[in-house]
């Protein structure tokens, strides 16, 4: 079941990897905000894997929750902010 | 019991490639968003129930808390990830970003 898990990991990772495309070069700032959202919310799955991995689920669901809510507020402030900035290209002006 | 666990898991796998596919080849932004605020809850949902139900193989008080946490983080995926999709329409509609029709370049 140990190889299970290790494997669903990876396949996990690679996932984050092929989401990595749309943070690097999507063309508005809110494609790149999907893409961070997408990799922060696999994240959280990948954090209780490696504690089943490593026999100490008890530690890491803790680090898995306070995860979860980290990247939320972060994908909200960062919503907020780029409301108010009016600037979806990363082009000037900016002033 | 461990079958069980195997089938949730690749089906939440199943789901979060196809969230990750969607992200990658829909034509603009808001389209985009479809595949990435629910095909990852419902990958989460699966994957976590699979994990939840694994760690209770060896049934102990402690092994129980544990379960109830992975639930209570399900419980505020379910909050947080449509919050947070909404919250990114909300962004792109004030910014003022046209959505695609047919016929356009793909963005």
């Amino acid at each position: 079941m140990d190889n299970v898990f290790l494997y669903s990991g990876l396949y996990l990772a690679f996932l984050m990897l092929l989401s990595l495309y749309r943070p690097v070069f999507g063309p508005t700032v809110v494609d790149r905000m999907i893409g961070v959202n997408a990799i922060g919310s696999k994240t959280t799955v990948l954090l209780i894997l490696i504690g089943l991995i490593y026999h100490r689920v008890d530690m890491f669901v803790d680090i898995a929750l306070a995860y979860a809510m980290l990247n939320f507020l972060a994908v909200l402030a960062a919503s907020r902010y780029f409301q108010k900035r009016k600037g979806l290209y990363d082009e000037p002006p900016y002033r | 019991m461990d079958i069980i666990v195997c089938l949730l898991l690749f089906a939440g796998l199943f789901f979060f490639t196809g969230g990750a596919v969607g992200i990658l080849r829909f034509p603009d932004f808001y389209s985009r968003l479809h595949p990435a605020g629910k095909l990852d809850t419902l990958g989460s949902l699966l994957a976590m129930i699979a994990l939840a139900l694994f760690n209770l193989h060896h049934f102990s008080l402690g092994a129980l808390l544990t379960s109830l946490k992975m639930m209570l983080i399900l419980v505020f995926v379910f909050l947080a990830s449509p919050t947070a999709t909404h919250a990114i329409v909300d962004a792109g509609v004030r910014a003022g970003l046209a959505p695609w029709t047919k016929g356009e370049e793909r963005r």
